[in-house]
């Protein structure tokens, strides 16, 4: 893809750095306090740089990826974000109960959780257009799936190390090509007549999109982050399952065919296996081996749980949802 | 789980108020003798007995303790 173009003074600042430019103009002036995860510039400017680790761009040197300057405003950017991860998720996290053991607390999380589904109301309530908005918006993270996870296996051992490439050998496919679940987004996309090469709708998507993708890349790119990778992702997977199942049923609701619904179909069964693989095999085990990682665990958990409702919030409001329509039950 | 997974090197794991997670099966016969082919890595057989993708785990358990807990 080509470089994107900027939508404000951070955005701005890491476009220039990747166009060539040895130095940031200027002091970084980072959003106020409590805005970073909602604000789209911000989230846009860390975007750009990641996707450096990732695919790239066709237009930029890709040995920027470590240039001092670059690595310099990501850490700007990366501390910021985790900050107000860090002061959000305080409450969540103040009532996990320190005897469970990490696994059941971790499924537990989700169980309890009362944030408005997206799910729900693409299920029964959403319209054709809303569930298009859907798959454009979450198409910045699917259609790179299991990738931000990837980086995190070198960093684990043991049976942790184990779990995670037993997972991510189902995302990429299972020994066949066309398994790799992030092309079955992209077959989803083409089925529902929208664009499904990457980066196509970068430009369009919201500021919580953006985090989604954000927050697992930086809690796999940076090694001390990866015990909250893990938990990150086992509460990822596990509210996917039952969602999936819904969103399934929704778009064939509103007259999309199964090729469409078909990636969701699939993640109905994978992911109720991911689920416990991640919680029990890479959580569990990671907090055996390592019992003072367990608090980190818990706060990449929190931090899904967080962000996920703050993306829901973002779509429900701009669609106009009532909170009854969204409601998770069942 | 009343569905059987064979296979030469099954192993099964029981996962708590979850399903039941098997490796290395080729396939699982369910109380009808209707075999379904295994087709991931690892597989997860309902154990709630309430999936609607029945033999396997669709996490309705999820939605089993949830209402249970709303109940409570």
């Amino acid at each position: 893809m080509l470089l994107p173009d900027p939508v404000g003074p951070l955005s701005r600042r890491a476009h220039a750095l990747l166009r060539g430019a040895h130095r940031a103009p200027g002091p970084l002036e980072l959003p106020e306090a409590g805005s970073f995860t909602e604000d789209l510039d911000a989230q846009l400017a860390l975007w750009l740089i990641h996707q450096l680790s990732y695919r790239g761009y066709d237009d930029v040197d890709d040995d920027l990826e470590w240039s001092p300057a670059v690595v310099t405003l990501r850490r700007g950017l990366e501390s910021a974000f985790e900050a107000e991860l860090r002061s959000a998720t305080r409450e969540r996290l103040a009532v996990t109960d320190a005897g469970t053991p990490v696994e059941e607390l971790l499924l537990a999380m989700v169980a309890v959780d009362d944030g408005p589904s997206v799910a729900a109301y693409l299920h029964r309530h959403a319209t054709r257009e809303h569930v298009l908005d859907y798959l454009r918006e979450r198409s910045v993270q699917q259609l790179a799936e299991a990738d931000a996870q990837s980086f995190m296996l070198p960093r684990l051992r043991g049976a942790a190390k184990v779990a995670l490439a037993e997972i991510q050998y189902d995302e990429y496919g299972a020994g066949r090509a066309d398994r790799l679940h992030q092309d079955l987004y992209a077959r989803t996309m083409r089925g529902a007549g929208l664009d499904d090469s990457w980066g196509a709708y970068l430009p369009d998507v919201g500021a919580t999109s953006l985090a989604l993708a954000n927050l697992p890349s930086m809690l796999a790119l940076n090694r001390r982050l990866v015990p909250a990778g893990a938990g990150h992702f086992a509460v990822f997977e596990a509210s996917s399952s039952v969602p999936s199942r819904k969103i399934a049923a929704g778009i064939e609701r509103v007259g999309l065919g199964p090729e469409v619904a078909a990636y969701f179909d699939e993640h109905v069964e994978a992911d109720a296996v991911h689920e416990q693989v991640a919680a029990r095999d890479l959580c569990g085990s990671l907090v055996v081996e390592r019992p003072e990682l367990r608090s980190e665990v818990l706060f990449g958990a929190a931090c899904c749980l967080h962000l996920d409702r703050l993306a829901a919030e973002e779509l429900l409001g701009r669609w106009g949802a009532s909170d009854d329509r969204a409601e998770r039950a069942g | 789980m009343t569905a059987q997974p064979r296979g030469t090197a099954v192993r099964t794991e029981a996962c708590p108020g979850g399903p039941v997670l098997v490796r290395g099966a080729e396939d699982v016969v369910d109380e009808q003798g209707v075999a379904h082919p295994v087709t991931r890595p690892v597989v997860a057989l309902c154990a709630c007995e309430r999936s609607q993708r029945m033999p396997w785990c669709d996490s309705t358990h999820q939605a089993v303790a949830r209402a249970r807990r709303a109940s409570s």
